[in-house]
């Protein structure tokens, strides 16, 4: 009893600690550390799915736990941190939308998916529960850094911070096959890497990865 | 020995044979004379089929299943009377319109874009009465649909023609998904779209309610239920004279055939309310189509409106045949029914046979503005004489066959009095009357349409030249008809073939009329009223042989030429003559102001100006102007501004989805 309650304090420490980092990346406005940031989501990610690897005693999720330390935590950030440099755009973030508003609208959504899955889900285990809430705020949180930011590499950062809320949500759930993991975990590389190269086509064709030159290419109003 | 149904079937594989030989030969020259000759004989072979089967009038069915379609159902097809009297007038129509394309085929100036379709579209419409599943019979339908709009567009150059096809194609489609609800529903939640499973499942009031309202859309639509009627004054002229016949006299009749079918053969036993809404629709279309074929001075358009005038006339029969049925009282029934029926077939004769008239017309002056027409009867006598007996026809006058058909209608009317519900006994009457408003605009439309066109001095150059048409046009005119007056004067042997198909699906008929003396024809009994149209037409002859014989031999026995009373206004202007315009002038005074809006505007040149005065008329089509035009704004409305959406940045595309998420988890939160 006395574990279980452990259990459940820790996991829910490390999940609330990754909603609080969502709200980090939310407030950044420079570049270098929004990645920071986003390796530290990843970080917490990994020891929260460490944990549950412990408390479920699954120890395929520690396979899951080592995949989002190496490739989230390490190789993305890494990997954006050089091309941010090779592309000489460590400047502000110009987000489309100020930041008061932006944690405004942030806390809307936690409270909004709270409200959902404690009311949605009133028989499920409250470990799921709770875990499933707080990975709907994830992935909410990164879906507003997707829009509310103009840069291409903030939006890739926004994108893998909301699979980082998948992932949460997915080994919150007990019994999922590695084989899926693994699988996600490779569609996010080669996504990243897609991304990587059009960043870089972007970049050749207009000298800037501001997603608003494409609109201006495409000679629209905005 | 082939089964009918096979027979009829290859009939059809036969006609779809030809449309695949067109494609080939359409560029060649005598392309149109193989095409026609080939649908000519198929349609006369299955004419025969079906004819044979109908008047045998046996009870069996003959059925087949062929292998194709949805894996599970496939496609079933069967003929049993009401089929085979629908496949007698479809085919029928069909060999006189080829008749008549062997002859005007040949002023067609693309034939490669009217003969693949032409035998493709009558095969389209030997489907649809074939068929005996709910998948089948749409499939065929839009095959149907398809290809008459494909024969709408065939001279797409002319103005009004592509907007005429447009308007088509968006009617057909909303009245083919009124269909596709109404077989949905008559399936139920089991989906059997088989024929013979929706005849025995029980259907709930409710859904019997709906499917009657889908039916009149998705039917009605097709044959021209105002207020569904607005493609059809457009596309059926558009087409060229011997589809716009077949569109008009046969294709209208294959919507007519569905509506029965579903309404009286599928849904078991009708109630009474169910003829309400049809009674109802059928008299305001009676009355709009034949005010709206008034006011028209365009001979195609004018012949079009009245397609749905008669449209209007037969859908009363079935909602008089549903009353009487709901009641049990099924003697009434059947001479409703019989009613209806007869008038189809005398629709589908008549209307073919007037446009063919207005085909010839247009051939051999190039004008179908019946204001630029006239004195055709001393150019083309033939033509002429042919489309009086049409107008005589559809005029309801006796000998003729119009006339027999509407009186069957009135003594089916006559017996309202019997029925149990107050709201049938006023309201049958009523209907009753404006029937007979609608039978006297009609005599009052056709007199305007002939003496304009026909009549008189010729209005313009074309018209002054205009010679007889070839041989081949006048023989299928001449048939048609010669089977208006046959129908006319011998109407019992028509009501005895009919009455299996009344058995069929009503449990009823009307006395045999074979038996009776001197070819009268008896609906109830002796007693209450016979008609005889033998007599009518000898007692018409010899009164007018002897008339004109006392006129030419005591009064007029030397021609004689004066100056005629030019009303003090002797201008020689063939324009001064009365025009069609003025002939409906009254009409439009009484009804105009009502239905159309109308207004006539003089405009008076000042003191001093030569300039004559000008009257100017002015009409609205409120159904298009009040029901159409809306709709078609408040959807150009919102798909202007939908347009936006086209081009908007990825970050707006992606809050798109972001606000669509949130606000549907929103309505999760509150509503769960």
């Amino acid at each position: 009893m006395q574990l279980h309650s452990l259990a459940f304090d820790v996991s829910h420490t490390l999940a609330g600690g990754l909603v609080l980092i969502s709200f980090l990346m939310l407030y950044q406005d420079r570049l270098y550390s929004l990645l920071n940031v986003f390796a530290l989501h990843a970080l917490v990610l990994a020891l929260s799915v460490a944990w549950q690897a412990f408390v479920q005693n699954a120890p395929h999720l520690y396979v899951t736990a080592v995949i989002a330390l190496v490739f989230k935590a390490i190789i993305i950030p890494v990997a954006l941190h050089r091309i941010v440099q090779r592309l000489g755009i460590h400047r502000d973030i110009e987000s489309a939308v100020g930041i008061g508003p932006t944690m405004l609208a942030g806390m809307g959504l936690v409270a909004l998916s709270m409200v959902l899955m404690l009311r949605v889900t009133p028989e499920a285990d409250p470990l799921a529960r709770e875990d499933l809430a707080f990975a709907l705020s994830v992935v909410l949180l990164g879906l507003l850094v997707m829009v509310t930011r103009r840069n291409a590499v903030s939006q890739v950062v926004g994108f893998m911070s909301l699979e980082n809320g998948l992932v949460l949500a997915a080994t919150g759930a007990k019994g999922m096959p590695l084989v899926v993991e693994i699988s996600v975990a490779f569609s996010i590389l080669i996504a990243f890497i897609v991304i990587g190269i059009f960043l870089f086509r972007i970049r050749e064709r207009f000298d800037s990865v501001d997603v608003s030159t494409l609109d201006d290419f495409r000679g629209e109003r905005r | 020995m082939m089964s009918a149904v096979a027979l009829q079937m290859s009939c059809v594989a036969a006609l779809l044979a030809a449309a695949a030989l067109a494609i080939v030969l359409s560029r060649s020259r005598n392309a149109a004379g193989v095409v026609y000759g080939m649908t000519m004989t198929i349609s006369v072979v299955a004419t025969a089929a079906a004819m044979n089967w109908l008047i045998r009038g046996a009870p069996e069915t003959s059925a087949l299943v062929l292998p194709v379609g949805l894996p599970w159902l496939g496609a079933h097809f069967r003929l049993d009377n009401l089929a085979s009297f629908f496949l007698v007038v479809v085919n029928f129509g069909g060999a006189a319109a080829s008749l008549y394309g062997l002859g005007y085929g040949h002023h067609e100036t693309e034939p490669h874009r009217v003969l693949p379709f032409f035998p493709a579209f009558l095969a389209g419409m030997n489907l649809v009465i074939l068929a005996d599943d709910a998948f089948s019979f749409l499939l065929c339908w839009e095959f149907m649909s398809l290809a008459s709009w494909a024969l709408v567009l065939a001279h797409h150059r002319e103005p009004g023609n592509a907007t005429a096809g447009y308007v088509y194609l968006v009617m057909a489609s909303f009245g083919t998904l009124a269909l596709l609800l109404a077989f949905g529903l008559l399936a139920g939640p089991a989906g059997d779209y088989g024929f013979a499973a929706i005849r025995a499942a029980q259907h709930a009031p409710g859904a019997v309610g709906l499917v009657l309202i889908l039916m009149l859309l998705g039917a009605g639509s097709k044959a021209g239920l105002v207020p569904l009627h607005v493609w059809l004054p457009l596309a059926h002229p558009a087409a060229p004279s011997h589809v716009s016949a077949l569109m008009s006299g046969v294709m209208t009749k294959v919507a007519i055939y569905g509506f029965i079918r579903v309404i009286f053969d599928l849904l078991g036993q009708p109630a009474w309310w169910m003829s309400v809404i049809v009674l109802f629709l059928g008299a305001v279309t009676a009355m709009m189509g034949i005010l709206y074929a008034m006011m028209e001075q365009d001979l195609k358009r004018l012949l079009a409106y009245s397609t749905i005038e008669n449209v209007g006339v037969i859908f009363v029969g079935l909602g008089l045949a549903l009353g009487f049925q709901a009641n049990g009282m099924r003697l009434a029934a059947a001479l409703a029914l019989t009613a209806a029926l007869f008038h189809v077939l005398n629709h589908s004769l008549f209307k073919s046979l007037l446009f063919f008239g207005a085909g010839a017309v247009l051939t051999s002056t190039g004008e179908r503005n019946m204001d630029k027409l006239g004195g055709l009867i001393h150019r083309m006598p033939k033509t002429s004489f042919a489309a009086l007996v049409g107008c005589v026809a559809i005029s309801a006058l006796p000998p003729f066959n119009g006339f027999v058909s509407e009186w069957l209608m009135f003594q089916a009317v006559l017996q309202s009095p019997d029925l149990p519900q107050w709201a049938l006994k006023i309201m049958v009457p009523a209907v009753g009357a404006a029937l007979a408003l609608a039978a006297a605009l009609a005599a009052a439309c056709f007199v305007k349409a002939y003496g304009v066109t026909f009549l008189g001095r010729p209005r313009s150059a074309p018209a002054d030249a205009a010679g007889e048409v070839d041989r081949y046009s006048l023989a299928a005119m001449f048939v048609l008809a010669g089977l208006c007056l046959f129908t006319g004067i011998l109407p019992g042997l028509v009501i005895d073939a009919l009455s299996p198909v009344c058995i069929d699906i009503l449990g009823g008929r009307m006395p045999i009329q074979v038996n009776e003396a001197w070819l009268s024809i008896v609906p109830i009994a002796d007693s209450r009223s016979s008609y005889n149209g033998l007599l009518v037409m000898v007692f018409i002859t010899i009164c007018a042989s002897s008339a004109a014989f006392f006129i030419h031999r005591f009064a007029s026995r030397a021609l004689r030429r004066g100056p005629a009373w030019g009303c003090g206004f002797s201008d020689p202007v063939p324009a001064a003559q009365y025009s069609g315009e003025s002939f409906a002038q009254p009409i439009r005074r009484v009804f105009g102001t009502l239905a159309f809006h109308a207004r006539d505007h003089v405009e008076m040149p000042p003191p001093g100006d030569v300039r004559p005065a000008r009257l100017r008329i002015e009409l609205h089509d409120l159904i298009w102007e009040r029901g159409y035009r809306p709709i078609a704004g408040a959807v150009a409305f919102s798909a202007g501004w939908l347009n936006r959406l086209q081009f908007l940045t990825i970050r707006r595309y992606l809050s798109l989805v972001f606000a669509t998420l949130v606000t549907l988890l929103l309505v999760l939160a509150i509503w769960s």
